[in-house]
């Protein structure tokens, strides 16, 4: 059996620091510290390849950190075996950039997965949740459908709802509007503001977005070359004189 | 003079073109035992990984009896067709040399041995592993590629015990039972065969053909095939498990897991036959 471990609620939900990676010789992560209060939305912005989908992956413990500290509820995940991260992992809802639907599992299957495995519920209990949770991505009616039926927009909206599942706490996206045409990628900016409203979530962002990262964002860090170069709101981001963050909102406009 | 050109070699030693071939040489194959000793070394860690999951709870009960009847059920008419055709080569083949030696009675039992002891587990092992460890190369390699084992991951699961254990028992059990079937639809065909040449009812085939056949001739051969079963299973799901580079590293992913488990299983195959041997004597 996995010796879970007990987490502390009164922790910060998310603390990382002096957090470094490094595959072979390319720097992806050059000591970043990072803290994420309850309830807050941090948006993570930066170019392709500065490390921004690394650092969700290291916060949710599917890559390990070279050095340096990452806490959940005051928890350390770096370095802890897969099994022992399990209670860490129930209170984290993740979505991915191709949003990683079981593609041999219809959507219902896709959603009640953890249900099946981390609650006591039954049956027509777990059907009703899954339901439930569909309808509040939109997709209600939709359980029998295989993933390959559905459009871009709809499989986010599917993964968001798995990513629920288990009631989390944290949510963490990864690039929630890429490869969506303008109309979609509002229809899930407007979910994840629905989101941020309703269920008070601590959440972190990774977007190339910044119209997005505007409308849900309390904080901002934007990374380059893996380090943080703003941390700060949104409109600090917008007032600052650094040549990269003129350039990178220009190009980003 | 000859003595002035190896002096020359000798002192300018570093810019003769030779030199780099046999550095560049010397880095490949450097490289390649480096490679083959990485790749030994990360299946250890994922057999320790898969031995875990499937010691501890919770378990994968409804997963596991889904793969075995996708790996046991599913792979039984291929292993049963493999079989009868074994059977009727074996008849076809070793009736002419048995009458050449005045023994041709001994076909039935010639025929069952060769099924029970040899061909029988041998062909159903190199079958599984090209139906089966094709497509859990393939199943899992994709869904490394797609981020789905690290979605399975990330929603509190643990992937070594939801897609590889369950997958590598599956294996373990379903192949002594296709063994028999192989060897039951063998033995049949090899009836059919030699019956078409010369008539001979089957209870008399059977009958002769198994009235020698002993414990150590049966189970330790057809037992052997659970290890064939925890090769397919363990290196389809680790090449499976560890695949880069999208479609064509899926591609890669399958065709590696056929060819190694495939290689695996005959050089298996050689150890288990004098292991049998030892343990099990006629």
């Amino acid at each position: 059996m996995a010796n879970n471990p007990k987490l502390i609620e009164s922790a910060p939900p998310i603390a990382a620091q002096r957090l470094c990676k490094s595959f072979g010789e390319h720097i992806v992560l050059n000591g970043i510290d990072l803290a994420v209060a309850r309830n807050e939305t941090l948006v993570v912005l930066g170019r392709s390849g500065t490390g921004k989908s690394v650092l969700l992956k290291l916060i949710v413990g599917l890559q390990q950190p070279n050095s340096g500290s990452i806490r959940i509820h005051g928890q350390e995940i770096a370095g802890v075996e897969m099994d022992e991260l399990s209670t860490v992992r129930k209170k984290i809802g993740f979505l991915f950039q191709q949003a990683a639907l079981y593609d041999s599992m219809t959507v219902g299957d896709n959603v009640e997965f953890s249900l099946l495995r981390h609650t006591k519920l039954s049956e027509g209990e777990r059907k009703t949740r899954v339901g439930e949770l569909l309808a509040g991505v939109g997709m209600d009616g939709e359980q029998g459908k295989m993933p390959s039926d559905l459009s871009g927009g709809m499989q986010k909206r599917v993964g968001l709802a798995r990513a629920l599942a288990l009631d989390p706490d944290i949510l963490l996206f990864d690039e929630p509007t890429s490869g969506l045409d303008p109309i979609t990628s509002c229809e899930v900016i407007q979910l994840i503001v629905k989101l941020k409203t309703e269920r008070k979530l601590t959440s972190v962002v990774v977007t190339h977005d910044v119209h997005g990262a505007r409308l849900f964002a309390d904080r901002v860090v934007l990374l380059r070359e893996g380090s943080v170069v703003v941390d700060g709101t949104f409109d600090q981001l917008v007032k600052s004189q650094d040549p990269f963050v003129i350039q990178f909102l220009r190009d980003a406009a | 003079m000859s003595l002035i050109v190896v002096m020359a070699a000798l002192t300018n030693y570093s810019t003769f073109p030779w030199r780099s071939r046999w550095l560049d040489f010397w880095r490949g194959v450097k490289g390649l035992l480096k490679s083959f000793f990485e790749w030994f070394g990360d299946l250890g860690f994922f057999c320790g990984r898969v031995a875990r999951a499937a010691v501890s709870a919770p378990f994968e009960g409804s997963e596991l009896i889904r793969q075995m009847d996708a790996i046991g059920a599913k792979s039984l008419p291929l292993v049963a067709l493999a079989g009868a055709a074994t059977g009727v080569v074996l008849s076809l083949q070793t009736r002419d040399s048995l009458a050449r030696f005045g023994a041709k009675a001994l076909l039935p039992a010639i025929i069952a041995f060769s099924l029970i002891k040899e061909s029988g587990p041998v062909i159903t092992g190199l079958v599984v592993s090209g139906r089966v460890g094709a497509g859990i190369g393939a199943e899992l390699g994709s869904m490394k590629v797609t981020d789905q084992i690290d979605a399975i991951e990330v929603g509190a699961v643990n992937p070594y015990r939801f897609l590889a254990a369950t997958r590598v028992l599956a294996c373990i059990l379903m192949l002594p039972l296709l063994t028999l079937a192989a060897d039951a639809c063998g033995i049949l065909s090899g009836w059919v065969s030699s019956t078409l040449t010369e008539s001979i009812t089957l209870r008399h085939f059977l009958a002769s053909g198994m009235k020698d056949v002993r414990f150590n001739d049966f189970l330790p051969p057809t037992f052997k095939t659970a290890a064939f079963g925890l090769i397919i299973g363990l290196v389809s799901c680790f090449q499976g498990m560890r695949t880069q580079g999208g479609t064509k590293g899926v591609g890669r992913s399958a065709t590696s897991s056929v060819v190694l488990s495939s290689l695996f299983i005959i050089l298996a195959d050689v150890v288990l036959v004098r292991v049998i041997q030892v343990f099990f004597p006629s």
